[in-house]
């Protein structure tokens, strides 16, 4: 039997406003993808699904490709399209 | 270098002391301000959500590129979080360098980097309605 670990899984702006949630976690077996994991939080929280193809993964606060495979106590966020600053882009 | 986020008014004063030098000709400095209309909105005023961790590791990554690139002397980044009224500051960027062209060119270059890369974000409050700001998708992260 594979193991089973997990990940804390964080969300910002308009991500945290549609899940209702700012902190949620995953748990999942060995060789899951941050990707993957996205679609296992989008089967949970269908709004998540308008993101497909612009949301960014961080993995411990630094970015990460689709491709990373999630380890044990990582921290996942999910990081939607940047605004900061001021003005438009 | 200081790379800070703060639910508190900026302090332009501050940030160029941190940044001056006595071999450093020039500062520049960038303010960022909300601005009362977008979109042909009038925005009543804005809050930012941030990755609070993330974004001050970003800030020093995306300035030791920058740092690569000109010569510069100091940089400092600072931007705030929660509820901002029209006319405050958001962002400021202070750059010192030996020379004035230096400078404005590491600003400008921070300034856009920045808006490309560190994760904050705008939610725009106007009469009647509400909408996070998502800037465009950055295809590569280097």
């Amino acid at each position: 039997m594979r193991a089973t670990l997990q990940t804390k899984v964080r969300l910002f702006a308009r991500l945290a406003e549609l899940t209702g949630t700012r902190e949620t976690a995953v748990e999942f077996a060995e060789g899951l993808t941050a990707g993957q994991a996205f679609a296992l939080l989008a089967g949970r929280y269908p709004h998540l699904n308008d993101y497909e193809g612009s949301v960014m993964f961080a993995v411990n606060a630094e970015y990460v490709p689709p491709e990373y495979i999630l380890q044990q106590d990582d921290e996942l966020a999910l990081i939607p399209p940047v605004s900061g600053g001021a003005g438009a882009l | 270098m200081l790379f800070e986020l703060t639910a508190n008014p900026l302090d332009a004063t501050r940030l160029v002391e941190h940044v001056r030098r006595d071999e450093a000709g020039a500062v520049a400095l960038f303010h960022g301000v909300v601005r009362n209309e977008n979109m042909g909105r009038r925005v009543l005023y804005l809050e930012y959500d941030a990755y609070p961790e993330m974004a001050t590791k970003v800030m020093r990554r995306i300035a030791e590129e920058v740092a690569a690139k000109f010569p510069v002397t100091e940089i400092a980044i600072q931007h705030r979080t929660g509820r901002l009224e029209i006319g405050e500051t958001s962002l400021l960027v202070a750059v010192s360098a030996p020379h004035r062209k230096e400078a404005f060119a590491a600003c400008h270059a921070l300034v856009d980097r920045f808006k490309e890369v560190v994760p904050i974000w705008k939610k725009e409050i106007w009469e009647g309605g509400e909408e996070w700001i998502e800037g465009e998708t950055v295809e590569s992260r280097d």
